[in-house]
């Protein structure tokens, strides 16, 4: 939301995949964003209820079994293909990706949908995984701050190669080593292309909300008529419990030192 | 021009295990059940060369995993690759790093090197995980630069009594620790042998300040949910799924269930026709040998 808007926007709903992976860190980011309310989203019900969708960093090939355990593939196919906007960090890069180098053997299930091909451990392994700060794309800077942005690779994928008509939001330059290794000068981090949006790295941990924002941008721009909020969000299922499910509070948010918090 | 970058800080090893909340990480010991676990949704794996049911039953010295194995597995998937450590081996654990493992397993399942010293886990780029059974414990190992903790349990027991006991001990401790006055966390700190600066940071955050998950003697879906339920993060299994009837059906319901461990109907579902799980120990037998006991 641009500053100095006269009327407040309109309440949006966007869901969280909840299958596994970081989604109650991109929850916490999300709920900084004016009008926004956030629902976790592990069956069908959920997902309809949404007027957009983060699919959170984590593993790819859990997350693609768990949802296909529950018949979720199909309506995830569809959620994106209705028009209601998708953004993937990291191992949602990989499920929005038409194309992956480097899968399990045989393969595994992904949405497709954005005309990328990725390679899914492209950087290596942990020890491989780094940080770093990156300039932002404009619907980033839009949103104020700094003309950067920290951005963290977790045994990340990369973007080897983008389609037509896809939008280049972040680009890594290589190290010499990496240039060495993989015989490129840099990669494609950042991508969007119509309602589908996917970062190689992970905005949900760090402080900085403009990724977000510039989803939920996304989302308002294309939820129409209804304003982002068909009907009520279904009850959680605690109710069958008889007790309450003890919640971990969220993991703070660090910088690079040692137990060193950065304030939200 | 190549972007500045930074590996090995600590918001990097900490978000792996980010990455791996609401997962299960599973115990292997040949590529085969790597590919299994795989399979089955297993978020991460833990190569070793004996499941400790295995060490229990086998006796002797139970030493980090032969390099061949730990590579053949790193070759075998895709996912991220644990391997074990015994408390104290700084070598094994530059071994291990050397290797481009993903996650160190300082583990009391293997024989500890040494009864007094952990390893000095910030001289590390790679991430390490470290087992407790109580929260100054817990706060020890990450004073040490863990950025992971397991509750101990029981390993190859197959029983989820002691996981249980670690889980609330911990959570007990910070539900206390919440409702204390500032002034009393010196004496606080004190008694449970942990730096004050982390009981501080514990009170404030109303949990650990790094990823927490279950382990020791986890072997049913139902356990996996109820660790969950009592607030963990996610779940390791060892002996619960290579020690039982049906392990790719099994590994496959615990994954489900660690999703879904809110919901009795889909653990209901899950549960059904796993085939024999592993035959328990009572810990309470005569001479059960506790590894949660090996290390302070």
């Amino acid at each position: 939301m641009a500053t100095g808007d006269a009327t407040p926007a309109p309440r949006i709903r966007v869901g969280v995949l909840a299958l596994q992976g970081s989604f109650r860190e991109h929850m916490t980011l999300l709920q900084k964003v004016p009008g926004v309310e956030v629902v976790e989203v592990r069956t069908k019900d959920e997902l309809e209820s949404v007027a957009g969708l983060i699919i959170p960093g984590g593993e790819s090939t859990t997350m693609a079994l768990v949802a296909e355990r529950w018949g979720l593939i199909p309506e995830l196919r569809s959620f994106a293909k209705a028009g209601k906007p998708v953004w993937g960090t990291c191992a949602g890069m990989i499920f929005l990706a038409e194309g992956a180098e480097g899968q399990k053997e045989g393969g595994q299930t992904l949405l497709g949908g954005l005309d990328i091909t990725v390679s899914r451990n492209f950087f290596g392994a942990q020890i491989n995984s780094f940080e770093t700060r990156l300039p932002a794309p404009e619907c980033v800077k839009s949103h104020g701050s700094t003309d950067d942005f920290r951005a963290v690779f977790i045994r990340a994928p990369a973007v080897l190669a983008a389609g037509p008509g896809v939008e280049v939001l972040a680009e890594y330059a290589l190290t010499p080593e990496e240039r060495a290794k993989h015989g490129r000068d840099k990669v494609i981090v950042g991508v969007r292309k119509g309602v589908l949006m996917a970062t190689a790295f992970h905005p949900e941990l760090t402080t900085d909300i403009r990724w977000h924002q510039a989803f939920v941008d996304m989302v308002r721009a294309h939820a129409g008529e209804a304003g982002g909020v068909p009907g009520k969000a279904p009850p959680p299922l605690y109710e069958n419990l008889g007790r309450l499910p003890n919640r971990p509070p969220d993991m703070p948010i660090y910088g690079q030192e040692f137990l060193k918090r950065e304030d939200l | 021009m190549a972007s500045e970058k930074s590996s090995g800080t600590f918001a990097v090893k900490v978000g792996l295990a980010q990455m791996l909340k609401g997962g299960v990480i599973m115990d292997v010991t040949t590529a085969e059940e790597a590919r299994i676990a795989e399979e089955a949704g297993a978020v991460a794996v833990m190569a070793l060369e004996r499941v400790p049911a295995d060490i229990r039953r086998d006796g002797g010295v139970a030493r980090m995993s032969d390099p061949t194995m730990i590579k053949a597995i790193k070759a075998a998937v895709t996912i991220p690759v644990m391997a074990k450590a015994r408390i104290g081996h700084f070598v094994e654990a530059q071994i291990l790093e050397a290797l481009g493992v993903d996650y160190i397993d300082e583990s009391e399942v293997l024989t500890p090197a040494d009864e007094i010293h952990h390893i000095n886990k910030h001289n590390f780029k790679v991430p390490f995980v470290c087992g407790c059974r109580d929260l100054g414990e817990a706060l020890r190992r990450i004073a040490e630069g863990a950025a992971m903790i397991r509750t101990k349990g029981e390993a190859g027991t197959g029983n989820v009594v002691e996981a249980v006991r670690h889980c609330r001990a911990v959570m007990g401790a910070i539900r206390q620790l919440q409702t204390m006055d500032d002034d009393e966390l010196y004496v606080y700190a004190k008694e449970i042998r942990a730096p004050v600066e982390l009981v501080r940071q514990v009170k404030t955050l109303g949990r650990l300040p790094v990823v927490n998950f279950a382990a020791g003697g986890v072997a049913t879906p139902a356990d996996a949910a109820l660790m969950m339920q009592l607030g963990m993060d996610g779940v390791f299994v060892g002996s619960g799924i290579f020690k039982s009837g049906d392990p790719a059906s099994r590994a496959r319901a615990i994954v489900q269930a660690v999703t879904h461990y809110n919901n009795p109907a889909v653990l209901a579902e899950v549960s059904s026709n796993l085939g024999e799980p592993m035959v328990g120990i009572d810990i309470r037998e005569k001479g059960f040998n506790s590894y949660a006991q090996r290390s302070e």
